[in-house]
């Protein structure tokens, strides 16, 4: 790192020596994981250093930064570089790092405080200027280190212990929020659907932009339970709609459900297959619409209403913020060369006093 | 189309100019009446003319506040001598108000008997009514005791450029220049390097080019065949060291001496700001030093703007924030994080009027004992602070210096007086710029711990992502001493508070003996930090050439002090702290020294003017030879 000339990034190191030899084990830090029992983040850890080993990317070249919270400890038990930040400012520091380091894959893992309360204003710039991370938010609807408060994800009405009678605001939609900010990747997954989170954090990790996962995480102590009407095994079926791009919003095991398009109300509705609807009378899930409508629309279906989504909402391509600037970094380079101490130092109007005392403009 | 001479007397007038070592003049009008240019203009001319100078914008903290009201009056002082000065000056010797309120707000500052030019186009009905004036300040006297030179501009000026081809609005946008050739005139400035500005400036556009020039030129042809301006006035050029030089502001000073520092580090320069007055200036500046490899983000608010540094510098970078008293505030806790993980970064206080907003565009030194103490837990950071517009070069460049030798947050205080100052500045050789060594790991990761020391700095290692084998967490929990890894055990919190106190604390192992002006032992020393410099080296001036003898020291290390500055202290009879604030340096001192020192403190959104500090050396002076303790801390409360 020394050695290199000011300004230019390091170049991406070659993955093939770590990335295809190393197994999930040696993406584990020699750490005790201090999480409690049940709790569903042993699952989400599982699976992101499972997946750690394949995404062609050296262990040296990847960085986890949290914020806090009990998600937020994630970094200790990953090894690779980490850092633990701050309440909330996770997406900030992981903003410098990755602008500095564009060959680094950045994951940062927060909560549903951590990420919509107090670092609600990181998270949304983060996504309006697409830095290239990957940002993982546990979402258990409470505040877990801090023993069980209200969070803004909770259910309004919600009693906790610092809701004794019931919380009096309205929860973020968290997907909602991250598709008005335009995140070119936005997706949902669930801490026991091993396969599906897998799958989707290798689709989070080859995506060159911010990718923001919600993960629904159990916190088994202040809110067991909170997604088991949707997720539990024998409605999951039934209350899921597990989004495929290309495929039509088909769900339920019997009988066959679907989304469709009132052709009167312009609005979404569950409808039955058969009985004169088939397949293709369905909207069919398109997550690479320039727009987030579609996306967005598909963001506010929730069980009990509507089959809650599981899946890629929206996976687009832009510009990162990060290769923007660097791209103005080497336009400066080509029309302004030779940029050293001394054309530095000699910026603008100039003038000498010789030795004899003269004045001389230069 | 050539200058037209208005209203010319029939026999143009040879006069003599006058010599004189030191001219302080102050122009204030409208915030749209180009006066923060012209300002500018005039520091040029006159550093070219090879005078030592000195200016201080004053500005309100509205952009446009309503024309010719109070609020709205924005000034310029200028100060340009034969000698090496660094103030803008007490009392201006001319006045230059565009407005009737321009006039109300500066004429008490105006020396009695010094010039005053107004621009009697602006002296009507309802401008007098909003600067508050039941009748014209003009006719009923209350002007008396200036030399007052009453001068159609607006009217001359439209006269001028008649037959510019320009509309009546943009003919008087042009007529701060008019003003500065009366200006040019008066002082006998060369017009060269304004003329030089217009055609660049004016570039895409000939007539606005043509009418400028032409009212500069007007303004200094009316000038010289006026009657009015037959007393003008010649500074002649300061002894400078032979060197090349430019003006320099210091927020652009303290800006190329954080990318010098990256240069000389060889590691890329990562700035993240929030726009925040008066600190605004150094993002601006450094988003046009691309070519540089610097990358600058303006952050979504102060807390992700110090966030983002600190993961830049986890990264690898030379990473700075900068903001103003407000922002420090709320990157309080992020700092901490920064101290904890022990990463390079500097953070910069442009100080400003508070507390709570405050004065936005006023300077004060009051942060001092936030940057101290405003962390929670046991939290000293390194304090270092600008004296000069060019010591901002010098400060910024050895805080990131301190910061990557010693893998510690650094904060680097400066004032909205320094950053909008300009003075001429002699380049640095760049060959004479101290190395900038950082503590990034070479080389084998066996055996490699994340808070291994330097034995002698106590400066843990820089392991950056992308090192193979270096792998680490870091955080804001407390660490086990070596390892960095998280533990709770109370004799390793208790070491590693002692450790990172005791990092900072050696930073004063290698700086230099302070440098004494003047003797080093007497009746009485002056302790100074940041922007006071200029005002205390005149005052001081003034006493010595009274036959007084009096000391002075400038801090520029405020955490830690000098090792020597204790003994230093003892050994004079009396210690006199000067400062833009209720006492906080004398505060530290005290608690620091155990001993007394006898504060001179305001807090006006101004700086200190020479004369003030120059009258309590004179009452330290009394008092030191009377040792009456008691004394010096009744007149602390005065």
């Amino acid at each position: 790192m020394a050695d290199q000339a000011v300004g230019t990034p390091k170049p991406p190191s070659t993955p093939a020596a770590g990335g295809t030899t190393l197994t999930a084990k040696d993406f584990l830090s020699d750490q005790e994981v201090r999480w409690c029992p049940g709790c569903g983040d042993y699952a989400i850890l599982s699976a992101v250093t499972s997946i750690f080993p394949k995404i062609g990317v050296a262990r040296e070249n990847i960085v986890v930064v949290s914020g806090i919270g009990c998600s937020s400890r994630f970094p200790y038990y990953t090894n690779t570089f980490g850092f633990h930040g701050i309440h909330g400012r996770a997406p900030a520091i992981a903003t410098g790092l990755k602008t500095m380091r564009r060959e680094l894959s950045v994951w940062v893992v927060t909560g549903d405080g951590d990420g919509l309360s107090i670092g609600g204003n990181h998270l949304i710039h983060t996504m309006r200027r697409n830095v290239d991370l990957k940002i993982l938010l546990f979402n258990n609807k409470i505040y877990g280190l801090t023993k069980g408060q209200a969070s803004p994800t909770s259910e309004m009405g919600k009693r906790t212990a610092s809701s004794p009678m019931g919380t009096y605001e309205r929860p973020f939609n968290t997907l909602s929020l991250a598709l008005g900010a335009e995140a070119t990747f936005v997706a949902r997954s669930v801490d026991v659907y091993r396969a599906h989170l897998q799958e989707t954090l290798m689709r989070a990790a080859a995506h060159r932009g911010t990718a923001f996962i919600e993960i629904y995480q159990n916190c088994n102590i202040f809110n067991d339970g909170a997604f088991d009407d949707v997720i539990e095994p024998t409605v999951r079926d039934d209350r899921n709609l597990l989004l495929r791009h290309g495929q039509p919003l088909v769900y339920g095991k019997e009988p066959r459900k679907g989304i469709r398009r009132n052709p009167e109300t312009g609005m979404l509705e569950v409808v039955e297959l058969g009985n004169g609807i088939a397949e293709k009378d369905l909207v069919v899930h398109d997550e690479r619409r320039p727009d987030p409508d579609l996306a967005f629309e598909l963001s506010r279906l929730c069980w009990p209403l509507f089959p809650t989504p599981i899946g890629v909402f929206r996976s687009v391509q832009a510009p990162t913020s990060e290769d923007l600037v660097w791209k103005q970094v080497e336009d400066a380079k080509v029309a302004k060369p030779n940029a050293g101490l001394d054309s530095l130092l000699r910026r603008g109007d100039l003038w000498r006093v010789t030795e004899d005392g003269k004045v001389e403009q230069l | 189309m050539s200058p037209q001479i208005v209203e010319a007397p029939k026999v143009p007038q040879k006069h003599q100019a006058q010599k004189t070592d030191r001219v302080v003049v102050r122009l204030a009008g409208d915030s749209g009446d180009g006066i923060q240019l012209s300002g500018s203009q005039l520091s040029t001319s006159s550093a070219i003319a090879g005078n030592d100078l000195s200016t201080l914008p004053d500005f309100p903290a509205e952009i446009r506040a309503p024309a010719g009201t109070l609020p709205g009056v924005s000034g310029f002082q200028i100060s340009f001598s034969n000698y090496d000065i660094h103030t803008p000056g007490d009392q201006p010797d001319a006045l230059i108000a565009f407005n009737p309120a321009a006039l109300k707000v500066n004429i008490d500052e105006l020396k009695l008997g010094g010039l005053l030019i107004v621009n009697t186009d602006a002296f009507n009905a309802k401008n007098l009514q909003k600067a508050g004036y039941a009748r014209n300040p003009l006719e009923d006297g209350s002007v008396d005791a200036y030399r007052v030179i009453q001068v159609p501009i607006t009217d001359l000026n439209r006269k001028a450029l008649a037959t510019s081809g320009l509309g009546t609005r943009a003919i008087d946008r042009s007529k701060n220049f008019f003003t500065l050739g009366i200006l040019y005139h008066i002082y006998n400035r060369p017009d060269d390097a304004t003329l030089r500005w217009i055609d660049k400036q004016f570039a895409k556009d000939e007539q606005l080019r043509l009418a400028n020039l032409t009212a500069l030129k007007a303004g200094r042809a009316y000038a010289e065949a006026s009657e009015l301006f037959q007393s003008t006035y010649e500074v002649e050029p300061a002894p400078f060291p032979p060197g090349d030089y430019r003006s320099m502001m210091g927020n652009s000073a303290l800006c190329l001496g954080l990318v010098a520092a990256s240069i000389k580090a060889n590691i890329p320069l990562f700035y993240a700001g929030y726009p925040i007055t008066p600190a605004s200036p150094i993002l601006h500046e450094l988003a046009r030093y691309r070519e540089y490899g610097v990358v600058t983000l303006q952050a979504e608010d102060e807390i992700a703007a110090v966030s983002a540094a600190l993961g830049a510098a986890f990264g690898g970078a030379l990473s700075v924030t900068g903001t103003s008293g407000p922002g420090i505030a709320l990157k309080t806790e992020a700092m901490g994080l920064g101290l904890m993980t022990e990463l390079p970064m500097v953070v910069i206080d442009v100080q400003r009027g508070g507390p709570s907003t405050g004065l936005p565009t006023k300077p004060e030194q009051a942060d001092l004992l936030q940057v101290m103490f405003g962390r929670h837990g046991e939290s000293p950071l390194p304090v270092i602070s600008c004296s000069t517009t060019g010591d901002c070069f010098e400060t910024a460049f050895e805080a990131c210096r301190i910061a990557l030798k010693y893998m510690v947050p650094v904060i680097l205080m400066t004032d909205g007086y320094l950053a909008n100052a300009s003075e001429p500045w002699k380049l640095p050789s760049v060959a004479d710029l101290p190395d900038v060594t950082t503590r990034l790991v070479t080389g084998n990761s066996a055996g490699f711990q994340p808070y291994q020391r330097d034995p002698k700095t106590l400066a843990r290692l820089w392991a950056v992502p992308g090192m193979a084998g270096f792998e680490h967490r870091i955080g804001g929990l407390e660490k086990e001493d070596v390892t960095g890894n998280v533990s709770y055990d109370p004799l390793n919190h208790e070491k590693m508070v002692r450790l990172r106190a005791e990092k900072v604390e050696r930073i004063a192992d290698e700086l230099p003996p302070t440098a004494i002006d003047g003797d080093p032992s007497g009746d009485l020393l002056v302790i100074g930090w940041g922007s006071t410099r200029g005002a205390i080296m005149g005052a001081i001036r003034r006493k010595r050439e009274e036959g007084k003898k009096v000391s002075w020291i400038h801090l520029r290390y405020i955490n830690p002090f000098p090792r020597d500055l204790g003994d230093i202290m003892k050994r004079f009879k009396s210690v006199l702290v000067p400062e833009l604030n209720m006492g906080q340096l004398a505060l530290l001192l005290r608690a620091k020294y155990v001993r007394n020192v006898v504060s001179l403190n305001k807090v006006q959104g101004r700086p200190f003017k020479a004369s003030e500090i120059a009258e309590k050396i004179d009452e330290a002076l009394k008092m030191g030879k009377s040792v009456n303790v008691n004394e010096s801390v009744r007149s602390q409360r005065g």
